[in-house]
């Protein structure tokens, strides 16, 4: 890498060195772990966060002869949730099929998937910038294990096996790696306002695989496909379609084929390795599952679901749109929990929320204070008590800051607002015999007495030195605007 | 059947049982196990009958279980070699029920391996031998607790049907076999052979006893999800004492012996002479019912077998260097060739491109089938038709030979495809004195109105007048 990307930002058309345009086509597969409480067919705990390796295992997850699947049904409802997430038509039938591997992590010898009859039919995704990415299908089957490599052994750990997935599969409808990388981060928010993962990426909460052709713009044939399988970033979804795109291009340039291949990318080296052609790809015999009967639900039950369903991605764009600058809400975007609390302040105060989402982003997501995102959001009423302070010159900005961070302080989150300004010491003095006063007082001071001549000599700049000495009296309870107003007629 | 109470202890059923069973073993090979521990759950039962506790329906009652039901109790083996070590942690569903109601087990029964094949020949630990005839096959693959039965040993055994491995090893030894209606006995802790046709079912003496039986173990369990809301006991039965029974005009032709074809005329006579209508009826689509049977079956065999991997139970390879080699030796030499045939099958005609033309065309076919039962049914209460071909054949006849071994399905299989109750009904022998069995066939559901019937075939048999006979002559008891 390195050198600079041929791949425009954004554009859809991708120019070669040799001056010919090119068409990049992606589709997404996106495996989804569900966050149920138990797993997909028993009914051991789904959750072996910090659990020691094969201890969330029941014997049908181990794979014992005899063992049926038994559903949970928990895990249907959640895909019902994730498919209205996507807009998309829920089948009130669905069927279980078998897909068929040998691999240690894998007990049965098969994935209950659904193949033929999947839970979840067509819907679309649309990004921030409002493309639609339309969702081909989506359904429900179990994960499988998980192998590790130690002194010439493999280790199988079976906690992850039978963990519910909902695999999200998009229609060929992205044409560039930023596309790409916007897409699988909408699915991500979606999933996650949901609540139907935890959305740990760093985990494999959810997992990508995308697949790329590149074809001569004006082609009518997609070009041959590879897929990139299993990452598990929205950078590495993005630098993985850019690699891929200009490996695609260079071979087509070059006069060579590209193969239909499964491939595999490494973070290190930023380049995708070919794994497996299709000449060995797998042909996993699907069958029908015959221990799973039909899953049928109501209508009703569809109804349950999207009521549980909370204010989603669209509805704040729709809500905040014009109102927060569109680059603060797009971060903000990703923190669900800040959204609704924005929304809960936008509920009285439109302009508070305003306000709000302004802290939220410039103090809350600023680096230092990354691990506050883990503690309580402030309550409603101390929002808006905050806000109304902004608003009436109580706090200055930097005093209205200062209070904010101290919602976070485990002494003081408790308090109301206004009493852990008081605290502070930051409310603004408005009380403008006070503040004359102060200002009296400043100015009799021999050592600003040369500033006072120079001001009055017509250097207005240095109004500022002085408004700065009265705040320096005031210990920055004073409104500085008002100070700048009383030095004016004082030194008139 | 007889229980245990206070004038005929646990412990004596239970000694009698375990002597027979090991006076047998050596000559019929019919157990992978023999439980003699037994003895201990039979002294508890004593104790509780002596302090006047209450003990269930089957108190004492000595059975046998076919080794492909998983309990604690020795070793899980299916009779093939590559479940060899295996101790299950659970215990099956019908297992639980029986032992809840005081029975107890005494041996785990020999089969083919994973329960493939018509004869027991398949079997991992060698051949179980013909109630009454030591140089022929027992049937199969329940071939164990068939003859477990037939020999007096226990007054019942379980077993498992998918292609008819219940109702002709009954038939091969004189028995009573049973295979209810898809899912109305669990299949939790079975290991599987076809999933969607396999059947916990019983070898019996009597037919109050299969009904006894049925009672118990049946309904509904949330731990296999393809089980029937519970209906057996509960429907509406015995409205009318005349049936209407149908004999198949399909298999009335040289492929069935003709031992076996004036078995089934006579007992149509009997059923006429004895008030009951008898029609004959055509049923065309059961010609496939074979052909179909092999295709779904080994297609769900194969699947429920690749979990057979050498990884976490079981036997492994000592020559496993790589995962490959562990894979290709532990199954190479754990499956039984039959097992192997299957699974080559089965995964044949689940490939790509050839789906479509086989397992898909399978399933249509199965439809068919289906839907020609139920139009017989709605013709007649019951179909009564041969059980196999022929009477028991000889060992090494057949197991060299896997279509002729097939063919002796032909007649058994399409009840598994439908999902009916078949019960395996012993009317008489052959000049030779082979037991005969006649396969009587009901509606889905239809299983307990079925049963009884079955005994009144049985008493008007020539099979039930031998032991009426002997009941005069205080032959049996």
């Amino acid at each position: 890498m390195g050198q600079p990307s041929i791949v425009s930002q954004m554009s859809e058309k991708v120019n070669s060195r040799s001056g010919k345009s090119y068409l990049p086509t992606i589709g997404i597969e996106c495996h989804v772990q569900l966050s149920t409480k138990t797993k997909l067919f028993s009914e051991v705990d789904n959750d072996a966060r910090g659990k020691s390796p094969n201890s969330c295992v029941s014997p049908v997850d181990y794979g014992l002869p005899g063992m049926l699947p038994r559903l949970n049904k928990e895990a249907a409802y959640y895909a019902v949730r994730a498919g209205l997430a996507l807009n998309a038509k829920i089948n009130l039938e669905s069927r279980f099929d078998r897909k068929h591997y040998f691999y240690p992590d894998l007990p049965k010898g098969y994935q209950i998937t659904q193949m033929f009859h999947p839970i979840i039919g067509e819907g679309f995704v649309e990004l921030p910038d409002g493309t639609k990415i339309r969702i081909e299908h989506a359904h429900l089957e179990e994960d499988a294990g998980k192998l590790s490599h130690e002194n010439g052994y493999s280790l199988v750990d079976l906690n992850r096996a039978g963990t519910p997935l909902v695999e999200i599969v998009s229609q060929p409808d992205i044409h560039s790696a930023e596309h790409a990388r916007d897409y699988c981060k909408e699915l991500w928010r979606l999933m996650t306002y949901a609540e139907v993962t935890f959305g740990d990426l760093y985990n494999g909460n959810m997992r990508f695989d995308v697949n790329i052709s590149v074809a001569e713009e004006g082609a009518t044939e997609l070009g041959t496909r590879a897929e990139v399988k299993n990452l598990n970033s929205f950078r590495s979804v993005e630098r993985a379609a850019k690699y891929e795109i200009e490996r695609q291009i260079k071979l087509i340039e070059n006069g060579e084929a590209v193969k239909q291949e499964t491939r595999g990318w490494s973070d290190a080296s930023g380049e995708t390795t070919a794994q497996r052609s299709k000449e060995m790809a797998q042909d996993y015999r699907y069958m029908p599952e015959p221990d799973v009967p039909p899953v049928r639900l109501s209508k009703e039950v569809v109804e349950v679901e999207r009521a549980k369903l909370p204010k989603m991605p669209a509805d704040y764009r729709e809500l905040f749109g014009g109102l927060i600058a569109t680059d603060t809400l797009e971060v903000l975007l990703d923190y669900p929990l800040l959204m609704q609390k924005l929304a809960e302040v936008a509920d009285n105060s439109g302009t508070g929320a305003v306000k709000i989402a302004n802290l939220f982003s410039s103090v809350l997501l600023a680096e230092e204070n990354a691990s506050l995102l883990n503690d309580e959001l402030p309550s409603r009423e101390q929002l808006l008590k905050l806000v109304e302070m902004l608003e009436e010159n109580q706090l200055s900005s930097t005093g209205g800051k200062e209070v904010f961070l101290k919602f976070f302080d485990p002494e003081m989150h408790y308090k109301n607002t206004e009493t852990i300004a008081k605290e502070l010491g930051v409310v603004q003095e408005n009380d403008l015999a006070a503040l004359e006063a102060i200002v009296d007082s400043m100015l009799a001071k021999p050592e600003t007495k040369k500033a006072q001549d120079d001001y009055r000599a017509g250097q207005e700049k240095v109004l500022g030195f002085l408004v700065g000495q009265v705040m320096k009296e005031s210990r920055g309870k004073a409104n500085p605007s008002s100070v700048q107003e009383i030095l004016r007629k004082k030194l008139q | 059947m007889k229980t245990a109470s206070k004038d005929l202890t646990a412990v004596s059923m239970v000694k009698a049982a375990l002597e027979k069973a090991h006076h047998y073993q050596p000559d019929y090979h019919i157990f992978t196990w023999i439980n003699d521990a037994a003895i201990k759950k039979a002294e508890e039962i004593d104790r509780r009958i002596a302090a006047g506790e209450k003990v269930g329906r089957l108190a004492g009652v000595p059975y046998a279980l076919k080794d492909n039901f998983l309990t604690p109790e020795g070793e899980t083996t299916a009779s093939a070699r590559i479940l060899e070590g295996f101790e299950s942690p659970v215990t099956a569903t019908a297992v639980k029920k029986l032992e809840a109601e005081g029975a107890i087990m005494i041996g785990r029964t020999n089969l083919d391996a994973f329960a493939h094949g018509s004869s027991t020949e398949n079997s991992y630990y060698g051949p179980t031998k013909n109630s009454k005839d030591l140089t022929r096959v027992a049937g199969g693959s329940s071939g164990g607790s068939a003859v477990a039965v037939a020999l007096g040993i226990v007054p019942f055994a379980t077993g498992t049907d998918t292609g008819g491995s219940i109702r002709q090893p009954a038939s091969f030894n004189g028995v009573f076999g049973f295979k209810p209606t898809y899912g109305t006995i669990s299949r939790y802790g079975v290991v599987a052979m076809a999933s969607s046709l396999d059947c916990v079912g019983f070898f019996a003496e009597n037919t109050d006893d299969m009904d006894l039986l049925m009672m118990i173990c049946a309904g509904q369990d949330s731990y296999d999800l393809t089980t029937l809301p519970d209906y057996y006991g509960k429907e509406q039965v015995f409205d009318d004492p005349v049936k209407k029974i149908a004999v198949v005009k399909d298999f009335d032709n040289e492929a069935i012996s003709p031992e076996i074809r004036a078995a089934l005329k006579a007992e149509a006579e009997e059923l006429r002479a004895n008030g009951h209508e008898v029609i004959e009826l055509e049923m065309p689509a059961l010609k496939y019912a074979l052909a179909a049977y092999y295709i779904i079956t080994p297609a769900e065999i194969a699947s429920n077998l690749s979990r057979h991997d050498g990884i976490r139970y079981g036997f492994r390879s000592e020559d496993s260097g790589d995962l490959t080699a562990l894979y290709q030796n532990t199954r190479g030499e754990g499956f039984m060739s039959e097992n192997k045939r299957r699974i080559m099958i089965g995964n044949f005609v689940l490939s790509s491109g050839f789906y479509d033309a086989y397992y898909l065309k399978a399933a249509k076919a199965r439809t068919l089938l289906i839907q020609e039962f139920d139009k017989a049914f709605r013709e007649c209460d019951f179909l009564l038709m041969p059980v196999s071909p022929n009477p028991a054949f000889r060992l090494g006849e057949k197991v060299n030979d896997p279509v002729a071994m097939y063919l002796e399905d032909v007649l058994s299989v399409s009840l598994n495809l439908a999902g009916l109750p078949g019960l395996s009904v012993p009317v008489g022998e052959t000049e030779a004195g082979l037991p005969v069995g006649l396969q009587l066939v009901g509606p889905r559901r239809g299983d307990r109105e079925l049963i009884r019937f079955g005994g009144e075939i049985h008493k008007n048999s020539a099979a039930g007048s031998t032991e009426r006979h002997a009941d005069i002559m205080g032959g049996k008891d």
